[in-house]
């Protein structure tokens, strides 16, 4: 089969079983779309920046474990992008993102629309190609989208220069079945003495928890992670990206850890003896400052990425694999041992978590006026918690108090840039869950700062009926600003109040979606229902909420785990700790 | 401490800036960073040295083996090893100084390698301190220019750093 440079782009695609590329049109891609027009397999979601269609290609990563796929043009498509390479970078999202350039006899000469797009995202990727031959195509696409998915994920950017994909130049096509790189070699199993170590540290402990985060997530790991608990019956927090993995109704999650975890999480962390961390990698929200961090633990890292062991925190035990074959690993040295951790033990550890646990740290008080932002994560779960739900955000306060109140049971279902912290990320990342799953119920829990970011893709929304439901929790502020400058700059609000707002009802109106406007507690679960009761519709809810509301608890940058802010309204109860 | 790293890499375009990226973008320190292809065309050789503690250059070895361009590294320090560094340095050598220079250069083992009216270039190769306590025993008034590789290294014995 002899196939131009574009038809190659369009069939390795095919051949990756790709079924989704969000992209946007321009000079230095147009023979690609030219391929991309003449066939229907691969489908082309046309979004309004190049910014969203790298989030939509992450959420939908996010949501499928598939690897999330971009096409955007060279020069300022590239630099679009950046951002959403940046936040799937940060995240470990397997992403490839195809990018053209200026053609190869023009490189380096300041041509039209051209910008060093290798030499601009190399920070921010696991790995980048420029093709410039014609004949590296097919193989640069299939180890760009095994770099992207293997070991740690992450996206990988493949340069494209225009005459590598002249549609008059036809080579043979053959697409390779397998990719052999004598240098990238991700490692799968875990040193078996060493996971025979970490569990006698185990079966020893006085005081454990298991500390997880987003890599059992990507790692497919919540199964053999729930039974290990269960298993131990040990506690076990979870990081901002790590929800879901663990199902959180069950009693032996303790919630959040971190800036914003509960209290009851921090204080086990800070008086643990053996902290056994899995796929986590220990970020300056989770860990508070270095000095106090788990002073008195052992600690057990399992991670794929060995650089990700000891970078800030020294480990004890560092099992190096993927996560979920670690686990099984684990879980089988654990039965055969015939030695169990002492019951008695753990229960007294237990006592003294639930002693913690009675503060009931995330008590918010919704009085009859204003609509809290926690009662209204709240009700979310109430009138979502049947259905087949998703739930994608962006960052500040909104994303905390969702973190906090809507309890997650399965992995892949809380969507949200945690790393790099992305605000815009979250609407766009929904039209790619909802584009994986068109069934599902997808919501979007934004701020009035944070969906203006990326709000022109209402209209992508509408284009292809995604009917994404989006909850503005619509303080006026940049919460998380107000938040920092109430508490550490004498509340002087500079530049957080978010004036000129537009009467969101009517912009989503103009879009050709439902806009409705809620500032009624009493009004709002009749709202959720009516809205979430709209199946093929898109609903846009302005939910006003109470200005002054901060998101307890809260540990200062720099601080230890032991030092949390706790809400005023638990200040009498202080004394149960 | 010092640390004298040699990496084997892909001969790729780019792959050099990966390195040299890795380093500024984390903060790290890098002293001197050489590269060029060996016997097999497919791989550089590069030799780096950087300074850092222990968690420093920990994290510099698993970062730079973490780059999918970098096929292999050794960080020499950890065993016996040699380095050696090329000089090439310019002198003044007027007609009174020309023999002095000479004697110089010859109890450095170093050979002049061009010569004019007015000057003299030296090679010289040897560890760092030798090259410095060349550069020290001339009057600075005399060094027109000086360039130097940066550090080679290679491990002593049998023990070899390929694929």
């Amino acid at each position: 089969m002899e196939l131009s440079g574009a038809e190659i782009v369009v069939q390795a695609l095919k051949d990756e079983g790709v079924e989704y590329v969000w992209g946007y049109p321009g000079g230095a891609v147009l023979h690609i779309y030219d391929a991309v027009f003449k066939q229907d397999s691969v489908r082309h979601i046309l979004v309004r920046h190049e910014q969203a269609a790298t989030h939509a290609a992450d959420g939908y990563a996010r949501a499928t474990g598939k690897v999330g796929v971009v096409l955007v043009t060279s020069g300022p498509g590239a630099t679009n992008a950046v951002t959403g390479i940046a936040t799937a970078y940060m995240d470990s999202i397997p992403m490839v993102v195809l990018t053209g350039q200026v053609p190869t006899p023009v490189i380096g000469s300041d041509a039209f629309q051209e910008v060093d797009t290798v030499g601009i995202t190399r920070p921010c990727v696991k790995h980048n190609f420029l093709v410039k031959r014609v004949e590296d195509l097919a193989d640069t696409i299939k180890k760009a989208f095994y770099i992207a998915a293997s070991g740690r994920p992450g996206p990988v950017v493949v340069d494209i220069p225009k005459d590598v994909t002249d549609p008059n130049i036809r080579i043979p096509y053959r697409y390779p079945d397998t990719v052999e790189m004598r240098s990238y070699n991700p490692v799968e199993k875990g040193h078996l003495g060493q996971i025979r170590k970490a569990v006698e540290m185990m079966i020893e402990a006085e005081r454990p928890v298991i500390y997880t985060g987003g890599g059992v997530v990507l790692g497919e790991a919540s199964a053999e992670l729930t039974e290990l608990v269960r298993t131990t019956g040990f506690p076990i927090t979870e990081t901002l990206m790590g929800l879901g993995a663990f199902p959180s109704s069950d009693p032996l999650f303790i919630g959040m850890l971190g800036m914003h975890g509960t209290y009851e999480a921090n204080m086990a962390m800070h008086e643990t003896d053996v902290l056994i961390a899995i796929g986590a990698r220990f970020d300056d929200r989770v860990t508070g400052k270095i000095a106090h961090f788990c002073p008195n633990a052992k600690i057990i890292h399992i991670d794929v990425d060995p650089a990700s062991i000891s970078k800030t925190v020294r480990v004890d035990v560092p099992i190096v694999g993927q996560v979920k074959s670690v686990l099984a690993d684990m879980l089988r040295v654990l039965r055969d041992n015939t030695r169990r951790p002492d019951p008695s033990r753990i229960a007294a550890w237990w006592d003294r978590i639930n002693g913690w646990r009675k503060l009931d740290c995330l008590r918010y008080e919704q009085g009859s006026d204003a609509i809290k932002p926690q009662y209204a994560v709240e009700t979310l779960y109430k009138v979502t918690r049947d259905d087949d739900f998703y739930l994608t955000s962006d960052v500040g306060q909104h994303q905390m108090f969702a973190a906090q109140f809507y309890p997650f049971e399965k992995p892949r279902r809380w969507i949200n840039s945690g790393g790099l912290g992305t605000m815009g990320f979250g609407l766009p990342a929904a039209m790619g869950v909802q584009q994986a799953f068109p069934d599902a119920t997808v919501a979007c829990v934004t701020g009035e700062a944070s969906i203006q970011m990326c709000i022109q893709e209402l209209a992508t929304c509408k284009q292809y009926s995604l009917p994404i439901k989006v909850v503005l929790l619509n303080n006026g502020y940049m919460g998380m600003v107000r938040q920092w400058q109430e508490f550490f700059y004498d509340g002087r609000y500079s530049h957080s109040y978010v004036d000129a707002l537009p009467d969101f009802k009517m912009l989503a109106e103009s879009f050709g979606h439902v806009g409705m406007r809620i500032d009624r507690p009493g009004d709002l679960e009749a709202a959720y229902r009516e809205a979430f009761g709209m199946k093929d519709r898109m609903v846009f809810m302005d939910i006003i909420v109470d200005p002054a509301e901060n998101v307890y608890p809260m540990i200062e940058a720099g601080k230890g785990h032991h030092e949390m802010h706790l809400s005023p309204h638990l200040s009498s109860d202080r004394e149960l700790a | 401490m010092r640390h004298i790293i040699s990496v084997l890499l892909e001969n790729e375009a780019g792959a050099l800036s990966r390195v040299a990226g890795l380093f500024s973008a984390r903060g790290y320190n890098i002293e001197s960073l050489t590269v060029a292809p060996t016997e097999d065309a497919t791989l550089s050789r590069m030799t780096l040295v950087t300074t850092g503690d222990e968690a420093i250059i920990e994290q510099i070895t698993k970062q730079l083996n973490k780059l999918v361009d970098v096929v292999k590294l050794v960080d020499l320090s950890e065993g016996a090893h040699i380095e050696r560094e090329l000089m090439m340095i310019k002198v003044r050598a007027d007609q009174a100084m020309r023999d002095e220079l000479k004697r110089l250069a010859d109890i450095f083992r170093g050979n002049i390698i061009d010569v004019t009216d007015v000057s003299y270039t030296i090679e010289m190769t040897g560890d760092g301190a030798k090259l410095d306590a060349f550069i020290r025993v001339l009057d600075p008034d005399l060094i027109i220019e000086t360039v130097r590789s940066g550090p080679l290294g290679i491990a002593r014995g049998g023990k070899r750093l390929a694929i």
